[in-house]
């Protein structure tokens, strides 16, 4: 290839090469490609559509994924509720006055039961046989008589007379609802009868459908109309809370070091060969780390926010420091020498002016080491993050689990309705990660403008 | 039991979040006052220039001073709280218990640990007083002396923190004096932060290494490594009693690996051909708009948490697939590897399609420019010159990728199944490493019995196996780098 002029005969053989067919020798050159043009246009124009198609394909599967959890996750977002005539009857009720104390403690469940019997009965006419009574009173959540209880600790005129109180239908009597089926037929675990009766309920405009508040203000819960993400959401906040103050100034801390301090010896690149695989041990590993060390050996309480936060911060401290030693490195050297040439220590040039020009590359890093721990759920399992917890953790050290294990945890339960509860957590949870990563990139294009503009 | 020790942290942990807060606040207070402390040495604000250095730099060494002793003896106070306090107590209860063995001891201990977090002292009084039972009286009186050890030992360590501050602090302040170098000493003090920093990745990686090794060698003793290795019976479940059948349990480990091996290369199969072609197509053909929406959009593919995915294999594809395959007359298992393989395969796409991207336009543009020069189409010089000119690029993020796939565990825990079949029908149900693991380890259980340890000893595999993809993948891009720069 040196001579340009004694190159003809190398272009002639690679591209006859390249044509990979078998022509006779009678053509020249010139004519052999010519005529193997056509079909290698042909082989480009192939190669280019299974491209374009490997593009759209993973598009296709964003979308799907998206849309699938999507159309799940919309049932969850309401739920019906039924409207009964209570009858707040003093022998029913067990108390004979409407003092504080006998409210609280008062038999709301037969109450309950009761009065949803006198309901039906007196519509059929007919006395309701055992059967009938079990299958009725399974139509209505098992928060029904808490409902009654709080509504007659609110108004207390109401005792002794009849009220119309809302209360949550079961999640079954739920899911047929959404389901459309026709009313009065049998649907999934819902008998004829129980269907007619729902079908009655709704032709008196007794059923409404309301926006599922409890979703965000409730915590797990083994009933799926009652279970909600508060819980899991504050275990979360806790959990994040934890790694970020963690990970962040351990991560920035090493990444200075190694940019600007370490001496290039074995020692140093010991330290980075470790980084990097850290980067890449699955993350389960980790989890087995903190059952076997943070927990077993510290003695630190299992399924804490704390000890979560702890491997989490283990786990992203790898992603933090390489992306924050990325932004220290892409720093000019001119910014160092000019103020090292004023007489600035090595540590003021560090942190005076370094540190805040590799911020914008820093901050970002920070987020998407945040937004992996954010989403991991592996790690948190062998810590004992798996457990089902009613209460709302209150601080670091309390029994808790985080939302990507909450949606483990319904994903694998039985009722239908949590199908809809679990696409609706992840929903949220894709939602925390779009306006975590939206807002890396405002804060980054905000301080890239401010350094622009100093 | 496990409830009732959080919950008695957690009163501590209040005490000790407290404790920072206020720790926090002298710290502050010390900064002021090193600034003071100097400028007085200084003869007022008027002479701050025959310091040697900035009055501000005398304020950040005393809250330097001030904060890190003091957390430092607060941590260390802390570690070791709980194991002082409990030989107090221990000496304080009547001998025969004292004989006790060490489970006994512990679930006794633990009995009044819950006493003394879940009751007042007065509660605890009214019982000794009223009670006529001997060993209730005992336990309570027990409790409570807990109670008070516990009050003494936080007195004692707010005590001992704020006198190591003030200390720390005045003994620092002292010696201020003109040519004093408070710039070179809170230097000093912030590299050390800087390289002890730096050096929690090492501590971490011996911390992993130090984990899985012990537990394995624990698991070894009772298991012959080549049984693990070479067994084809996976059965963990050990009987409660010696006597009965099937007690032993058997760990052979092969149906583990050759199911995480089916579902990774089913996972490849779907992620490598689409990654490799969207690399080249974004790199070579597409126009920069569609660039610029297409990273992002598959960007989104890689932020999805893997539990999401897991969701999706179980709930979406794995019934598809079976529903497919019982119109075509297959037996189709409800959690098949197909299922879990295909997901997981989507999963890595944009990790395959992004780092192949990289080694793609890492190759000299000279090279592509010659090919196409020379008359070849787009699609020849791709195929004949930028990918055997990238293939160890290629390679690498092959084997990241497959790094990946065996370590990946959500996918796998929703949408594979539990029991350990050897075979390679994709529609077959197998397990994984990972599922495993997290099998075992779920739920309660005692530490020591083998079915625990043996999630350490796959933990072990699995890290080893990782390690090695990952310094193969480095090798092989390190010398790709020799090549061309």
């Amino acid at each position: 290839m040196t001579n340009p002029l004694t190159s003809t005969t190398p272009v002639k053989k690679s591209a006859a090469s390249m044509t990979n067919t078998s022509l006779s020798t009678t053509h020249s050159t010139t004519e052999k490609v010519t005529l193997s043009l056509k079909k290698r246009h042909q082989k480009e124009k192939v190669f280019k559509r299974i491209g374009l198609f490997a593009v759209l394909f993973g598009f296709m599967l964003v979308v799907i994924l998206i849309s699938d959890i999507g159309s799940k996750a919309l049932p969850a977002f309401h739920q019906h509720w039924v409207k009964l005539d209570i009858n707040y009857q003093t022998n029913w009720l067990k108390i004979d006055n409407a003092s504080e104390q006998n409210l609280k403690t008062a038999n709301y469940r037969t109450v309950l039961k009761k009065s949803i019997y006198q309901m039906f009965s007196s519509e059929s006419g007919a006395k309701l046989s055992r059967k009938d009574k079990s299958q009725l009173f399974k139509l209505f959540s098992t928060n029904a008589e808490f409902t009654i209880k709080d509504y007659l600790i609110e108004s207390p005129k109401y005792f002794n007379t009849q009220a119309s109180v809302w209360v949550r239908l079961d999640d079954d009597v739920d899911s047929y609802l959404k389901e459309e089926f026709a009313p009065g037929d049998a649907g999934l675990r819902m008998s004829k009868q129980q269907a007619q009766w729902i079908a009655t309920l709704s032709n008196e405009d007794r059923i409404e459908s309301r926006f599922n508040f409890s979703f965000f203000t409730a915590s797990d819960s083994r009933e799926p109309e009652l279970a909600g993400i508060r819980g899991a959401l504050t275990g979360t906040l806790l959990t994040m809370f934890v790694t970020l103050l963690l990970s962040f100034p351990l991560g920035v801390a090493g990444a200075l070091y190694l940019e600007e301090f370490a001496p290039k010896n074995r020692w140093t690149d010991f330290i980075e060969i470790n980084i990097n695989n850290l980067a890449a041990v699955p993350s389960i590993i980790f989890g087995l780390l903190g059952l076997a060390i943070i927990i077993n050996l510290f003695g630190l309480p299992r399924s804490a926010p704390l000890v979560g936060g702890i491997v989490l911060t283990l786990m992203t401290l790898p992603t933090i420091i390489i992306a924050s030693r990325a932004a220290i490195k892409a720093v000019p050297p001119s910014l160092r020498e000019a103020a090292l040439g004023v007489g600035a220590s090595k540590m003021q040039v560090t942190f005076s002016h370094v540190l805040p020009q590799a911020m914008p590359g820093i901050i970002t890093g920070g987020i998407i080491g945040v937004a992996q721990a954010l989403g991991e759920t592996a790690p948190l399992l062998m810590i004992g993050m798996v457990a089902f917890i009613v209460d709302v953790p209150t601080s670091i050290v309390d029994s808790a689990t985080v939302l990507p294990v909450q949606i483990f945890l319904w994903a694998d339960s039985p009722e239908r309705a949590f199908l809809a509860k679990t696409s609706a957590a992840i929903l949220v949870l894709l939602a925390l990660l779009l306006v975590i990563n939206v807002s890396a990139t405002l804060l980054r294009t905000k301080f890239e403008k401010k350094q622009a503009r100093t | 039991m496990c409830f009732n020790f959080a919950l008695n942290i957690g009163l501590k942990n209040m005490n000790t979040s407290l404790l920072f807060a206020v720790l926090l606040c002298l710290t502050l207070i010390s900064y002021w006052i090193g600034i003071k402390r100097s400028l007085k040495v200084a003869g007022g604000s008027e002479h701050r220039k025959d310091l040697t250095c900035l009055p501000e730099q005398f304020g950040l060494l005393t809250a330097l001073v001030c904060g890190l002793p003091a957390v430092i003896t607060l941590l260390i106070f802390n570690s070791a709280e709980q194991v002082v306090i409990e030989q107090l107590l221990t000496s304080t209860l009547t001998t025969n218990i004292q004989a006790l063995s060490s489970i006994d001891l512990g679930l006794y201990l633990n009995n009044i640990r819950s006493l003394a977090s879940s009751e007042t002292s007065q509660a605890l009084l009214l019982v000794i007083n009223t009670s006529s039972d001997i060993t209730t009286q005992n336990q309570y009186q027990a409790a409570l002396t807990l109670q008070s050890l516990n009050q003494q030992a936080t007195w004692l360590k707010t005590a001992l923190v704020l006198v190591v501050a003030v200390v720390s602090v005045t003994l620092l302040v002292r010696k201020f004096s003109l040519t004093y170098k408070a710039r070179q000493k809170s230097e000093r003090i912030v590299r050390g932060l800087l390289v002890a920093s730096s050096g929690v990745a090492i501590l971490t990686t011996f911390g992993i290494v130090i984990s899985v090794l012990f537990e394995s060698i624990h698991f070894f003793n009772s298991v012959p490594v080549a049984d693990f290795m070479f067994g084809t019976q996976w059965s963990p479940q050990t009987a409660m009693r010696s006597d009965q059948v099937g007690s032993s349990g058997s760990f052979g480990a092969i149906p583990l690996f050759a199911g995480t091996m089916l579902i990774t290369f089913i996972a490849m199969l779907l992620a490598v051909p689409v990654g490799l072609m969207i690399a080249i197509y974004l790199s070579q053909y597409a126009s920069s708009k569609l660039r610029a929406f297409a990273k992002p959009m598959l960007e989104v593919l890689a932020g999805i948490p893997t539990v999401v995915y897991g969701f999706f294999a179980a709930l979406t594809v794995a019934p598809i697939i079976r529903n497919m395959g019982e119109s075509l007359g297959l037996s189709v298992a409800s959690e098949s590897a197909l299922a879990a393989g295909l997901v997981m395969g989507t999963m890595i796409i944009p990790f395959v399609s992004s780092l192949s991207e990289d080694a793609i336009s890492a190759v000299p543009n000279t090279l592509k420019e010659a090919s196409l020069g020379m008359g070849a189409t787009r699609s020849e010089t791709v195929v004949k010159v930028l990918l055997p000119a990238a293939l160890p690029g290629i390679v690498g993020a092959i084997l990241l990728a497959v790094s990946r796939a065996i370590g990946e565990t959500m996918i796998v825990v929703m949408a594979a199944g539990m029991a350990a079949n050897l075979t390679a029908n994709p529609l077959d149900s197998v397990t994984t490493v990972t599922v495993q693991i997290v099998t075992l380890l779920t739920g309660d259980q005692e530490f020591d019995s083998p079915k625990t340890l043996a999630a350490f000893a796959l933990g072990l595999m699995l890290f080893i196996t990782t390690l090695g993809l990952n310094i193969l993948a480095l090798k092989v891009v390190q010398k790709y780098r020799e090549q061309y720069d």
